[in-house]
C-alpha cells in the first residue's frame, strides 16, 4: 500500500546503487536527444561498464505536443490531420485508424472502391516506411550506401503518391467517410511502373545488405526477445512477429480488402535482431503481392459516401478500433458524449510507445554498438512515442 | 657537383653539397621541407575531392558540382571555411593536450612522407632502415588519437579514443609482419633498394602465394591502422557522433581529417612500393622487347602515382560498401586470424628464401 | 470465444462485474478494490488467457466526479479482446498497479499518472513520463489551465 512519486534523479541513483555497493567502474553516459542513431529526439541514459550496457533508461517528452488534448478541441474530421503527425512514416495508416473508429461509431457504410484504394495505399506506405528503415539500419551499422539506395527508391514511390495525394510525408488523405478526393487517372499505371522498378531492387537489397557477412554478424543473436517477454511487454508488429508470436490484424481481424487478398505474414523464430530485419524484408515482398492483386481491380464508385461538410455526430459511448501499421498496432480509443462534434476523449494506443520498452529488457548485457543495432531493428519513430 | 645530381635523395644531395658549401646543403634541406609541405597540402586537397566524387558515384549521385568545373575547387572552399571557423576548447578540457593532439597526428604523417620513393630521383631521405622507420613513426598517430579523445572531457570521445588505441596497436603487429615478408625476400630495409629489387618482377607475384597473402594482410591491417571503414569504430559516426574528434572544430579538426587522408596515401604508397614495384615499370621477360620498351616510355612517377591511386581507390571502395565491425569482432579478426596467418606466412617466406624456391624461372 | 460468451464468462469471475453498455467491443465494469484479483484471474485462467495488455488509459468524467480507468486486454491464444473499466473518485485517485501481471503496465500507468494524476499503489517507479519532474498540474484533466493554452475561437 505504498504510493511514492519518484524522480529521474532517484531513478538514476537507484540504477547506480541498485544491486549492492557502488561499483566504481560503472558510469552513466547520455545518448542524448541529439544523436545520429536514436531516430529522433529520444534520450537514452546508459549505465555502462566499459563498453557493456548494464541498464537503459529512456527519457521521453522531447516531442510531446499534447495531441490527445488537441483532439478534444479539434473536431472528429480535424483529428485526422493530427494523426498524420504521430508516426509520420505510416501516416496513411494512421488516418485510416482514426477514420475507422469514427465510421464504426457513427455507422457510416463504405463502398468497395474506398476500401480497395485504402488497402492499396496502406500497403504502398508500408513499403515506403520499410525502405526508409532499411536505409537507416545500414547507416547505423556503418554502411552508408544503403541509405541512399533506399531513399532513391523511396523517392520513386513518393512521386507516385504525391501525384494522387499531393503530399510526400503527412498524407492526410483518408478521412471518415472515404477519401479527400479521387485518385489520379495515372495512379494505376504509375503504381505498376513502380512495382516493376522495385522488384529487382528488392533483390539487390538482399544481396547488398542481407547477405553481407558483416551485417549478419552484427545482427545475429543480438538482443534476443523471447515470445513471453514480447507479449508481456506489449510489443506488436514486426517486433512481436520476429519473436515467434503470430499476431497480425490483417489476418486476425481483416479490415479493408485484406480478407479478399492472398498474402503471407512472416513469423520469426529466435527473436534476435536478424529475425526482426528479415521479417520486414519479407513484409515488403508480401506488400508488393497485395498491391499486385488489387491494383487492376479497383471498382468504380464514389470516393466519399456522405454529403460534403456534414457534421459527424457519433452516438454516446466508447469505441475502439485499430489497424496494423508498419510498426505495429495503432489503436484509437474514442469516447463520445453524444453532444457535440468533438470527441470527449480520444486516446492513441501507439505501437512505438509499447515497442520502446523492449529495449530496457533486451539491451542489458550487450555493447554500445549492439545497442545501436537493437534500437535500429526495433524501428522506432519518436513522435509516435511521445505524441 | 656531379655527385649531387646522381644522388638519390635530397638528404644525400645535401650531404654531398655539404662538402662544398654549407649554404647549398641548407638550401636543399629547406627546398625539400617546403616541397613536402606543398605536396602534402595539394595531395590532401586532391584526395578529399576524389573521395567525395567516388562516394557520390557509388551512391548514385553526383557529388560536388558547383564550385569550379565539376566541383574541383570544393576542397579549397571547405579549407577556407575551416580556417575561419571558431576554434573552441571545451570547458574542463586539458588545454595543452587538446592543442597538441592534432599536431602529433600530423607529425607522424609528415615524418612518414619523408621516406617514400616517388621516383628514382625524388625522395627526401633514403634511410637504410626505411621500413622500420615507417612502422615506428606511425605510433605518433596513435598518441594523437588517444590524447585527443582523453583531453576533450567527454565520455564519448574517451570511448572512441580507447577503441582506437586498442585497434591500432593490435593491427600494427599484422601490418609489420606483412612488411617483414618483403624485407625477407628483398634482403634490405632500404626502400629504394626494395623498389630496385623488383626490377625482375613485383613481389606480389614473384614471391608466389606468400607475397599475395602478405599483400592482403597488409591491406586489411592498414585499413584498420588508419581508422577507415570497415574499421572506423574509433570515429564511428553513427554511434559515437564523432568519437575522438567530437570536440574539435575548425582548423584543428581539419588537421585530424587531413592526417587521415594522408595516412591513406602513405599506406597506398607503401603497398605500391613493397608489393607492386613502386616506380618500376611492368616488365615481362628479362631482355629488351617491344612490350618492355613501351612500358619504359611511361615516366616512373606516373607508374608510382597509378599504383598508389589504384590502392587508394580500393580503400575508398571498401569504405562505401562495407558496414562497420564491432570492437570485439575486430579484435578477434586480428588476434585469431590475421596474426597466426601472418606468422605462418613469415616462416614460409624465410623458408622460401633459404631454399631459393621463389624466383620465376628465368628471373 | 465470441463476445456474448466472453461477457457471460467474465461476469461470473466475481460478483460486482457488470457489462458496460454503449461500447463497440465486449466491455465490463468492475469495482476498483477488486482490480488486482480480477486482473490476475483474467490473465491466468486457461479459457480466458489475457496475456497482453494492449492499452491502458483514463477518461475524466468531471461532471460526475469520476476517473474511468480503461484496460484493453487481448489473448494471443484465443484471439479475443476485453475492455475493463473501473471508476475511481477524482478527489483521491488511487488504484492498484497491474505491473506485476503485464510488464508494459509500468509505463502505461506512468503516462496516466503524468496526464491525469492517478496514483498507483506499489508502483516500481512512479514518475512523470513526458513532462518534467517538477511540472505542476495534470494536462488531460478537463479543468487544467496554464499560461500556454490558447482557446480556439468558436
Amino acid at each position: 500500500m505504498n504510493i511514492s512519486v519518484s524522480s529521474l534523479e532517484r531513478r538514476i541513483n537507484h540504477g547506480i546503487c541498485g544491486e549492492g555497493p557502488i561499483a566504481t567502474e560503472e558510469y552513466f553516459i547520455n545518448m542524448g536527444p541529439q544523436h545520429p542513431s536514436t531516430h529522433g529526439v529520444l534520450r537514452l541514459l546508459l549505465k555502462l561498464d566499459g563498453e557493456t550496457v548494464r541498464e537503459v533508461i529512456p527519457v521521453l517528452g522531447y516531442i510531446h505536443r499534447g495531441i490527445e488534448k488537441m483532439g478534444e478541441k479539434a473536431g472528429y474530421r480535424q483529428f485526422v490531420h493530427l494523426s498524420d503527425r504521430i508516426d509520420y512514416l505510416s501516416s496513411l495508416m494512421n488516418n485510416w485508424a482514426v477514420s475507422m473508429v469514427i465510421e464504426k461509431a457513427a455507422n457510416i457504410e463504405l463502398n468497395d472502391r474506398i476500401q480497395t484504394v485504402r488497402t492499396i495505399l496502406a500497403e504502398l506506405q508500408r513499403i515506403q516506411s520499410h525502405q526508409l528503415w532499411w536505409g537507416v539500419l545500414g547507416m547505423d551499422l556503418g554502411a552508408f550506401t544503403p541509405f541512399l539506395y533506399g531513399f532513391r527508391d523511396r523517392e520513386k514511390l513518393s512521386d507516385v503518391l504525391e501525384k494522387t495525394i499531393g503530399a510526400r510525408l503527412t498524407m492526410n488523405y483518408i478521412q471518415p467517410g472515404g477519401l479527400m478526393f479521387d485518385i489520379d487517372s495515372d495512379f494505376v499505371k504509375d503504381v505498376k511502373l513502380f512495382m516493376d522498378y522495385f522488384k529487382p531492387k528488392l533483390a539487390e537489397y538482399e544481396t547488398l545488405v542481407s547477405e553481407n557477412i558483416i551485417i549478419k554478424e552484427r545482427l545475429r543473436g543480438i538482443g534476443v526477445l523471447d515470445a513471453k517477454s514480447a507479449v508481456s511487454l506489449g510489443t506488436t508488429g514486426p517486433v512481436l512477429r520476429a519473436s515467434g508470436v503470430m499476431y497480425d490484424l490483417r489476418k486476425s481481424e481483416p479490415y479493408g480488402m485484406y480478407a479478399k487478398t492472398a498474402f503471407e505474414v512472416p513469423v520469426g523464430q529466435s527473436g534476435d535482431s536478424l529475425d526482426r530485419y528479415l521479417v520486414r524484408i519479407v513484409e515488403m515482398r508480401q506488400s508488393l503481392r497485395i498491391v499486385e492483386q488489387l491494383i487492376d481491380n479497383i471498382p468504380d464508385g464514389k470516393y466519399f459516401v456522405m454529403k460534403p461538410a456534414v457534421k459527424i455526430k457519433p452516438p454516446e459511448g466508447a469505441y475502439y478500433s485499430h489497424v496494423e501499421t508498419a510498426r505495429g498496432i495503432l489503436g484509437v480509443f474514442m469516447v463520445s458524449d453524444g453532444k457535440g462534434s468533438k470527441p470527449y476523449r480520444i486516446h492513441l494506443r501507439t505501437p512505438n510507445f509499447n515497442n520502446l520498452w523492449a529495449v530496457t529488457a533486451i539491451a542489458p548485457g550487450w555493447r554500445i554498438a549492439d545497442l545501436v543495432a537493437i534500437v535500429s531493428s526495433l524501428d522506432l519513430v519518436v513522435p509516435d512515442i511521445d505524441r | 657537383m656531379s655527385n649531387v645530381w646522381q644522388a638519390k635523395s635530397m638528404v644525400q644531395r645535401a650531404s654531398e653539397a655539404l662538402t662544398v658549401s654549407p649554404l647549398e646543403a641548407l638550401m636543399y634541406l629547406v627546398i625539400s621541407l617546403v616541397l613536402s609541405l606543398v605536396f602534402v597540402a595539394l595531395l590532401g586537397l586532391g584526395l578529399v575531392y576524389l573521395e567525395r566524387k567516388i562516394a557520390a558515384h557509388f551512391q548514385c549521385r553526383l557529388g560536388p558540382m558547383r564550385v569550379g568545373w565539376h566541383g574541383i575547387l570544393q576542397t579549397l572552399a571547405d579549407g577556407l571555411k575551416l580556417l575561419l571557423k571558431e576554434d573552441h576548447i571545451p570547458a574542463g578540457a586539458d588545454r595543452f593536450l587538446h592543442i597538441v593532439a592534432p599536431v602529433l597526428c600530423m607529425l607522424g604523417t609528415l615524418l612518414a612522407i619523408a621516406v617514400l620513393p616517388l621516383s628514382p630521383v625524388v625522395q627526401v631521405a633514403d634511410l637504410s632502415i626505411g621500413v622500420l622507420y615507417i612502422a615506428a613513426v606511425s605510433g605518433f598517430g596513435v598518441l594523437g588519437i588517444l590524447l585527443g579523445g582523453w583531453s576533450s572531457n567527454n565520455k564519448w570521445s574517451l570511448l572512441g579514443a580507447m577503441r582506437a588505441g586498442a585497434q591500432i596497436i593490435s593491427y600494427e603487429l599484422s601490418a609489420t609482419l606483412a612488411l617483414l615478408v618483403v624485407v625477407v625476400f628483398s634482403g634490405t630495409m632500404r626502400l629504394s633498394a626494395i623498389v630496385e629489387s623488383q626490377a625482375a618482377g613485383w613481389w606480389i607475384w614473384r614471391a608466389h602465394g606468400i607475397g599475395l597473402v602478405a599483400f592482403v594482410i597488409f591491406l586489411i591491417a592498414s585499413t584498420a591502422e588508419i581508422n577507415r571503414t570497415p574499421f572506423d569504430l574509433a570515429e564511428g559516426e553513427s554511434e559515437l557522433t564523432g568519437g575522438f574528434h567530437t570536440e574539435y572544430s575548425g582548423m584543428r579538426w581539419a588537421v585530424f581529417f587531413l592526417s587521415e587522408f594522408i595516412n591513406m596515401f602513405i599506406i597506398s604508397a607503401m603497398a605500391a612500393t613493397l608489393f607492386l614495384g613502386g616506380w618500376m615499370p611492368l616488365h615481362i621477360g628479362a631482355g629488351q622487347n617491344v612490350f618492355n620498351s613501351v612500358m619504359d616510355m611511361v615516366p616512373t612517377w606516373v607508374w608510382f602515382a597509378g599504383k598508389s591511386g589504384f590502392i587508394i581507390f580500393l580503400l575508398m571502395w571498401f569504405r562505401w560498401t562495407f558496414p562497420r565491425l564491432r570492437v570485439d569482432q575486430l579484435m578477434r579478426l586480428e588476434w585469431k586470424f590475421l596474426l597466426p596467418i601472418g606468422f605462418v606466412n613469415l616462416f614460409a617466406a624465410a623458408a622460401a628464401v633459404l631454399t631459393g624456391f621463389y624466383f620465376f624461372p628465368g628471373g | 470465444m465470441d463476445a456474448s460468451e466472453l461477457i457471460s464468462t467474465v461476469t461470473t469471475i466475481r460478483p460486482g462485474i457488470s457489462q458496460r453498455e454503449k461500447c463497440n467491443r465486449p466491455s465490463v465494469v468492475i469495482e476498483s478494490v477488486n482490480l488486482l484479483d480480477i486482473m490476475w484471474s483474467l490473465q491466468s485462467r486457461e479459457d480466458l488467457g489475457f496475456d497482453m495488455l494492449l492499452s491502458h488509459t483514463a477518461v475524466d468524467w468531471i461532471d460526475e466526479g469520476w476517473f474511468e480507468l480503461v484496460y484493453l486486454l487481448y489473448s494471443t491464444k484465443h484471439g479475443h479482446y476485453l475492455m475493463v473499466s473501473t471508476f475511481i473518485p477524482r478527489e483521491s485517485p488511487v488504484i492498484a498497479t497491474v505491473s506485476p501481471i503485464w510488464k508494459i503496465a509500468e509505463w502505461q500507468e506512468r503516462e496516466v499518472y503524468d496526464m491525469f494524476g492517478v496514483l498507483y499503489e506499489d508502483h516500481p517507479d512512479l514518475r512523470r513520463i513526458f513532462l518534467d519532474d517538477d511540472w505542476e498540474g495534470f494536462p488531460l484533466r478537463k479543468d487544467y489551465k496554464d499560461d500556454f493554452m490558447l482557446e480556439r475561437p468558436e
